[in-house]
């Protein structure tokens, strides 16, 4: 996938993160990927927003949120049909408590915050999931 | 070498908030997501975090005042403040919190509140000189893209 690939995407993303910071630091590092980006401040929101309709390529999911936690939001939006990929986004250091998110149904885990490269690497991702189903 | 003095001023103040070990790499990513159509960005960030881990030390100034300590609400309550440090580049609170982490994690409560103190002066310290240096940043305008530290 070259740059300019990266960077002219149609692709929607949305970050799930109870800290106004998170949310406003990963809206931007997406935003500069070219990425239309909403936020939701908990789980359940994010859960709402599905149920409402709405659809997004990637969601950034935090774990720790008030009312619904990340996991929690995963399973549900899971059983929901919903195939978007799903990135934890976390400052768990435990590995059982990494490994019992992504049983939820996460498509990968990043250490919060998110970098450049990581970025990189979900939208090579999305660009190869978008080629097997076309 | 930048000839407007605001900006040298600027510059100046920046290398030594890094080589004086207040800062890391994370404050350089988060200067490289800053541009014109959002000129602001690290002072918004950074102002986000002050407010969010405010409250993330009252609750472990409450916690500390509880006897005995809750070591385990203690290392989470910090883990949660680590990582909004480490967020913008906070690279001495970053360090206390880890050692305060330590501390809990060997059951040390006297450790842990002199650690805390520690931290919440390297807090206040890093607070007053990034408020000082985006005062200057506003006064000087627009900087060019941002560049590592040597």
């Amino acid at each position: 996938m070259s740059d300019e690939d990266i960077v002219n995407n149609n692709l929607t993303a949305l970050v799930v993160d109870d800290s106004p910071m998170i949310r406003k630091l990963h809206e931007m590092h997406l935003k500069k990927f070219g990425l239309k980006v909403q936020v939701a401040e908990n789980g359940k929101n994010a859960v709402d927003l599905f149920r409402c309709g709405a659809s997004f390529n990637l969601i950034l999911m935090d774990k720790e949120m008030p009312i619904m936690d990340g996991a929690e939001a995963t399973k549900e939006l899971r059983i929901m049909g919903v195939t978007s990929m799903i990135v934890g986004v976390t400052s768990l250091d435990s590995i059982f408590e990494r490994q019992a998110f992504m049983e939820a149904g996460l498509d990968h885990c990043f250490t919060k915050p998110l970098t450049s490269e990581n970025i990189i690497f979900l939208l090579q991702e999305l660009n190869n999931k978008n080629n097997e189903e076309n | 070498m930048e000839r407007n003095p605001l900006r040298r001023q600027l510059q100046i103040m920046r290398k030594s908030l890094f080589d004086q070990g207040y800062l890391d790499e994370q404050f350089v990513q988060l200067e490289e997501l800053q541009d014109e159509s959002n000129p602001n960005f690290v002072e918004e960030v950074v102002t986000l975090y002050y407010r969010d881990s405010a409250r993330l030390i009252l609750n472990i100034e409450q916690a500390l005042e509880r006897k005995p300590y809750n070591f385990h609400k203690l290392d989470a309550y910090m883990h949660q403040f680590k990582g909004s440090s480490s967020s913008i580049g906070a690279k001495k609170v970053k360090a206390e919190s880890t050692l305060f982490r330590e501390y809990c994690k060997s059951g040390n409560g006297e450790g842990c509140m002199r650690c805390f103190q520690q931290l919440k002066k390297e807090y206040t310290t890093l607070r007053k000189k990034l408020e000082a240096y985006f005062q200057v940043a506003r006064q000087a305008g627009p900087m060019e893209t941002a560049c590592r530290p040597k």
